[in-house]
């Protein structure tokens, strides 16, 4: 498949809904493994790494899952081009920059990606749709147990499958999950909900992962050990977790509707007109306002089919994106207005948001 | 007195740590302490920080020390761990064996993988416990008990009293162990 292929189609987890999608945006699963016998890719020299790649990639190309796939080296691709991968999730920040002797494979759908030597010879990412850890999971396990018959994976029994940084041993496994919580945003308690989760030996990062800020009111949240406990353990916790934090945005949200209705229906309101009127808007202020649309939808102030075209917005609007719409490298400013422009297109049908179930509500006085 | 990474601003918050037996100090301005995540104590290691600033002038590649312990299928040494926190490839695991418990320790709830395996490696014995971190299986049942006692007197001294009741557990079930072998 060719790049500019690529490109025309969101990924699939854009198109389809999934569970407790309100809340949950993606799950996502990602396994490190490396072959017995060469050094780790931060280790290696060039002529190891191409050795690696050379050796991994055919074999890659040949799962069932990768028919058609798309499948290029990093130093293939240009700088717009590598940002767009990380902008929809499909390589690392780290993996962008790499040069000779990494490579990126993943499948049609873009549900699949394995990044080749990129802190570990393979990393392998399934993502999907709302909240479905364990199907990502299956589904990556399924590919993984496919190519350990043609790559010697690096294994130990004590210590598991063996990477690059120790923080990864054992199940090499990280299992994450997008979710919005402007409710807690709003409600002024996410910082307990971040700190609570790092107590349990769960990680809390912003939209694009280590050191990133929280744009949007997305907040990624994954396992910390990989070591001692089975996959589908560590993946059950962290369910069970996302599930207690789906409650509690809930709250959050159904208690800011009921102290504080008016600032709500300011927010919401307020994304609106911007969104809509803007002819200059940047990154952070456009994706905290399609943040609020959002919530409108999950409240019902906002027409549900929207929700689709929010989705879209949220990774068409970035950077990289822009750039490759406009065929042509952009300065800051130039983005920021064919930002604003690609916005007020794609909203275009949408209608005011309609708060009239707040006023009955209150009318109703009673839960 | 002036603050130890910039120099320029006075210094407001002083840290210690202890870090290997010794004590180490280090004196911040505010704008320096909440760039190194000093507010943050769990972000925030007071070694890895003064090695980061040690080592700025110091050359690339650290070179292996006379007696360090080297890697003799990559060449990666001790040194090339404290500098990255990576291993050069998968024999380092062994030939850094020592003390890498103490570090997973750190990192992950246990130190003993209990997950899938490639069908390639079959487990040598039965499937262990993923709760335990008492293996009967365990070459030297007397070291793990030593270092299990470590362990416990380490997470007294932190007030980890949930560690401290499940390493207590795990000896009182490995002496029983011991005792009837």
């Amino acid at each position: 498949m060719r790049f500019s292929t690529l490109l025309k189609k969101p990924a699939e987890w854009m198109r389809t809904p999934g569970p407790e999608n309100d809340i949950v945006m993606t799950s996502r699963v990602r396994l490190a493994r490396n072959l017995v016998g060469h050094p780790f890719p931060g280790w290696a020299k060039k002529d190891d790494r191409t050795r690696v790649m050379e050796r991994v990639r055919p074999v890659l190309e040949e799962l069932a899952e990768m028919k058609d796939s798309f499948s290029e080296e990093m130093t293939q691709l240009t700088a717009i081009e590598k940002q767009v991968l990380v902008e929809r999730h499909l390589i690392s920040r780290e993996h962008a920059a790499k040069g000779p002797g990494c490579a990126t494979v993943m499948n049609r759908r873009q549900t699949v990606s394995v990044m080749i030597n990129e802190e570990d010879h393979l990393r392998m990412q399934a993502i999907r749709p709302g909240l479905q850890l364990l199907a990502a999971y299956e589904s990556l396990d399924q590919i993984d147990t496919e190519l350990e018959d043609d790559l010697p994976y690096a294994f130990d029994h004590q210590y598991g499958y063996l990477t690059a940084c120790p923080t990864n041993l054992g199940t090499g496994m990280r299992a994450s999950a997008m979710l919005h919580l402007p409710g807690l945003v709003l409600g002024e308690q996410i910082n307990q909900t971040i700190q609570g989760a790092n107590k349990i030996g769960l990680a809390v990062r912003g939209l694009y992962g280590e050191g990133t800020e929280a744009l949007a009111n997305l907040f990624q949240i994954s396992n910390q050990n990989t070591l001692g406990m089975r996959e589908e353990d560590i993946i059950a916790h962290l369910d069970r977790v996302i599930g207690q934090l789906i409650a509690n945005e809930k709250n959050a949200r159904m208690k800011i509707l009921e102290d504080r209705p008016t600032m709500m229906q300011d927010q919401i309101g307020r994304a609106y007109a911007v969104l809509k009127y803007a002819h200059i808007i940047s990154s952070k202020e456009a994706l905290n306002h399609l943040s609020m649309i959002r919530l409108g939808c999950d409240l019902g102030f906002v027409p549900e089919e929207e929700r689709e075209t929010i989705t879209v917005l949220l990774t068409e609007i970035q950077p990289a994106h822009l750039q490759i719409s406009a065929k042509c490298k952009l300065s800051a400013e130039e983005r920021d207005i064919l930002r604003a422009d690609i916005i007020r297109k794609s909203l275009i049908g949408l209608t005011p948001p309609d708060f009239r179930s707040i006023l009955t509500d209150r009318d109703d006085d009673d839960e | 007195m002036n603050c130890d990474i910039c120099q320029s601003e006075k210094a407001t918050i002083f840290f210690s740590q202890m870090a290997e037996g010794k004590l180490q100090k280090v004196n911040l301005c505010k704008v320096c302490a909440d760039e190194k995540g000093v507010t943050d104590p769990t972000g925030f290691a007071l070694a890895d920080m003064l090695e980061g600033m040690g080592q700025q002038t110091s050359v690339e590649t650290a070179a292996p020390k006379p007696h360090e312990l080297v890697c003799g299928s990559c060449g990666f040494s001790q040194s090339d761990f404290k500098k990255t926190g990576r291993f050069g490839c998968a024999e380092c695991y062994q030939v850094f064996d020592e003390g890498l418990d103490g570090l997973l320790e750190a990192m992950h709830k246990h130190t003993r993988h209990v997950g899938k395996v490639p069908g390639s490696c079959p487990d040598p014995g039965d499937r262990r416990s993923a709760s335990s971190p008492v293996m009967p299986g365990e070459a030297n049942p007397r070291a793990r008990l030593s270092e299990l006692r470590q362990a416990l007197s380490k997470s007294v001294e932190d007030e980890d009293y949930e560690e401290a009741a499940r390493l207590r557990d795990a000896i009182s079930r490995l002496e029983t162990l011991i005792g009837e072998v």
